[in-house]
């Protein structure tokens, strides 16, 4: 079974009028469990579109979108999928433990059992001794990762990333690179992740989508078989090969 | 064998965190005291400068005065600063303590008792107007348009003086204000004159405040299919706070100048208005008994700011400045 299964999915916004962009032209992509997927391409190519159409916040013009086998809509209200987006987006009037609670909270969760929860999240991105902070007193990396601890928090199946790590200085980001792909594979969850870097693409994916420009379809699927991933890859000539074809195909898609 | 380890308890993260929340606790009440020592010495200093600042001007008008006839032209334009027109710091601050004709009471305990009949009429009118505020702010936030058709109107309503609605909704509450369960009082219409000042800021900055999460918490919300109230507790009320609260410091002392004028051009029996105006008519035999009950006046509405801040520290905390970046 499918997690993601998306057919034949257009996406015209303001259809009809003077101001009408057709931000996706016929999308097919289906995704397997456990896979991790990148979206690349130009600006304004609709990567983030598409993850909204899978993440159901915005609906197909054409076309079906399915999540583990249901229609998006449905996954949604059923909180098949946890979402990140590039601004950790953090509720300041929360300690660290409560943003985590979130939506443990609104799915009813008991007392106890969001306490026991969001320690063993902060556990898994490492942020355990700052659970009563407030994130304003957290780093901009720290406070992604409180993200990605509240994205993961009620163990869904798929996790959405919109460019979470855009706003991080390179160290950082290289840093959250390796943590993601950790929990990634402790926690065996499918992710799909908008970026615009190619490198971060590579490093982190096992399939890397470049997409063209608008209006957006995925013109090549670039598959990266690098195995485990470690300082090391990042020197690696199969790395950089893989680098090189991303970008040629993103030269294409320019042209 | 078991080992036991000293530094391992010094080092036990529990121990720690209680240890770091007690400094830091203790840090919280030191800056605390720092603070309001540092605001009160400030404000007592500004006191002193208004009041050398006052005498002093006196004292000049009093000298160009006393050479009037060297002086003509400037002492025909000075504004007088005898003793009917601006009474000396001493004898207002000195009022206080005085008991006026005809009272058993010394003047500082009539004038506040007068501040608690206001004080009664604002606190009604400023909680009418704090729920009719939130409501309107609620209501245009949910439809968009009904912000476009009403909030002109809105705008439109504090455009009209509040000497003219005054004497207006009194006449209508001894008339018409029927249909309650109650009977009407006249303070009833001073607390509807102060509601009309609080609801307005209220409503523009509850408004602002309700539409201030950024689109992603928005998304998150929606990613959570959270519904509408569970949108509004946790994310959109607690991100419209800080701007609520900086429009409730506005409505607070609003809802008091409110009150005082809706005393004036109402037949309420009591309150500060009632006062200052019965001090104004007898100002030839007492004007430091105007000056002081205006300095009463003053100090209410400085007493209501505090408060809101008071609250707005408990409530709002240090950490919130709307939804993280």
């Amino acid at each position: 079974m499918n997690v993601i299964d998306i057919q034949g999915a257009t996406k015209v916004f303001n259809p009809g009028r003077s101001n009408q962009v057709e931000a996706l032209a016929e999308i097919d992509l289906a995704v397997e469990p456990g896979e991790f997927i990148t979206l690349i391409g130009p600006s304004g190519c609709g990567k983030s579109t598409l993850l909204r159409l899978i993440a159901s916040l915005i609906s197909p013009s054409t076309g079906s979108v399915e999540v583990n086998a249901k229609p998006a809509e449905q996954a949604r209200l059923d909180r098949d999928y946890g979402m990140a987006f590039q601004t950790a987006g953090l509720f300041d009037w929360r300690t660290v433990t409560k943003n985590i609670e979130l939506p443990l909270e609104l799915m009813g969760w008991s007392k106890g059992n969001r306490r026991r929860r969001a320690a063993e999240m902060l556990e898994l991105v490492k942020l355990s001794d700052f659970a009563k902070h407030h994130p304003s007193e957290l780093s901009g990396g720290m406070q992604q990762r409180v993200a990605i601890a509240r994205a993961l928090a009620f163990s869904p199946s798929l996790l959405l990333m919109d460019e979470p790590f855009g706003a991080l200085d390179e160290m950082t980001r290289e840093h959250m690179q390796d943590e993601l792909l950790r929990i990634w594979k402790e926690t065996g969850t499918t992710v799909v992740f908008v970026t615009h870097s190619i490198p971060e693409a590579v490093y982190l994916s096992t399939r890397v989508l470049v997409m063209s420009p608008r209006p957006g379809t995925i013109a090549s699927i670039i598959d990266v078989d690098l195995g485990g991933r470690s300082a090391a890859t990042r020197d690696d000539p199969a790395f950089f090969n893989k680098v090189t074809e991303v970008r040629v195909a993103l030269r294409k898609v320019e042209e | 064998m078991a080992k036991i380890d000293i530094g391992a308890v010094a080092d036990d993260p529990l121990v720690r965190e209680h240890r770091l929340k007690q400094q830091a606790a203790q840090e919280e009440r030191r800056d605390a005291v720092v603070r309001i020592v540092r605001q009160t010495v400030t404000f007592a200093l500004f006191l002193a400068l208004l009041a050398g600042l006052y005498t002093g001007y006196k004292a000049f008008g009093q000298a160009i005065d006393d050479r009037q006839h060297d002086w003509a032209v400037v002492g025909s334009v000075l504004p007088r600063t005898d003793d009917l027109n601006m009474p000396p710091v001493s004898e207002i601050f000195g009022q206080f303590g005085e008991t006026p004709g005809g009272q058993d009471q010394i003047y500082v305990k009539i004038l506040f008792d007068e501040a608690l009949f206001t004080l009664r009429e604002a606190f009604a009118g400023f909680m009418v107007g704090l729920v009719i505020g939130m409501a309107i702010a609620l209501a245009l936030a949910q439809w968009r348009r009904l912000e476009q058709g009403l909030l002109p109107y809105v705008i439109a309503s504090q455009t009209i003086p509040l000497i003219a609605i005054a004497p207006i909704i009194v006449i209508w509450g001894r008339k018409n204000f029927d249909i309650f369960p109650w009977e009407w009082q006249d303070w009833m219409s001073v607390s509807i004159i102060a509601t009309y000042l609080t609801f307005f800021p209220v409503a523009v900055n509850g408004l602002r405040g309700l539409q201030s999460p950024r689109p992603e918490n928005q998304e998150l919300m929606e990613s959570y299919a959270a519904n509408w109230s569970q949108t509004l507790w946790r994310l959109r009320l607690p991100a419209s706070l800080p701007y609520l609260f900086a429009a409730l410091k506005i409505a607070a002392t609003a809802s008091i100048v409110g009150a005082i004028v809706g005393e004036i051009s109402s037949g309420v029996s009591g309150g500060l208005g009632r006062r200052i105006l019965s001090e104004a008519f007898n100002y030839t035999t007492g004007p430091d008994r105007l000056f002081a009950s205006v300095l009463g006046a003053a100090v209410l509405g400085i007493f209501v700011f505090l408060v809101v801040t008071g609250v707005e520290r408990l409530v709002v905390g240090r950490h919130s400045r709307g939804a993280a970046a």
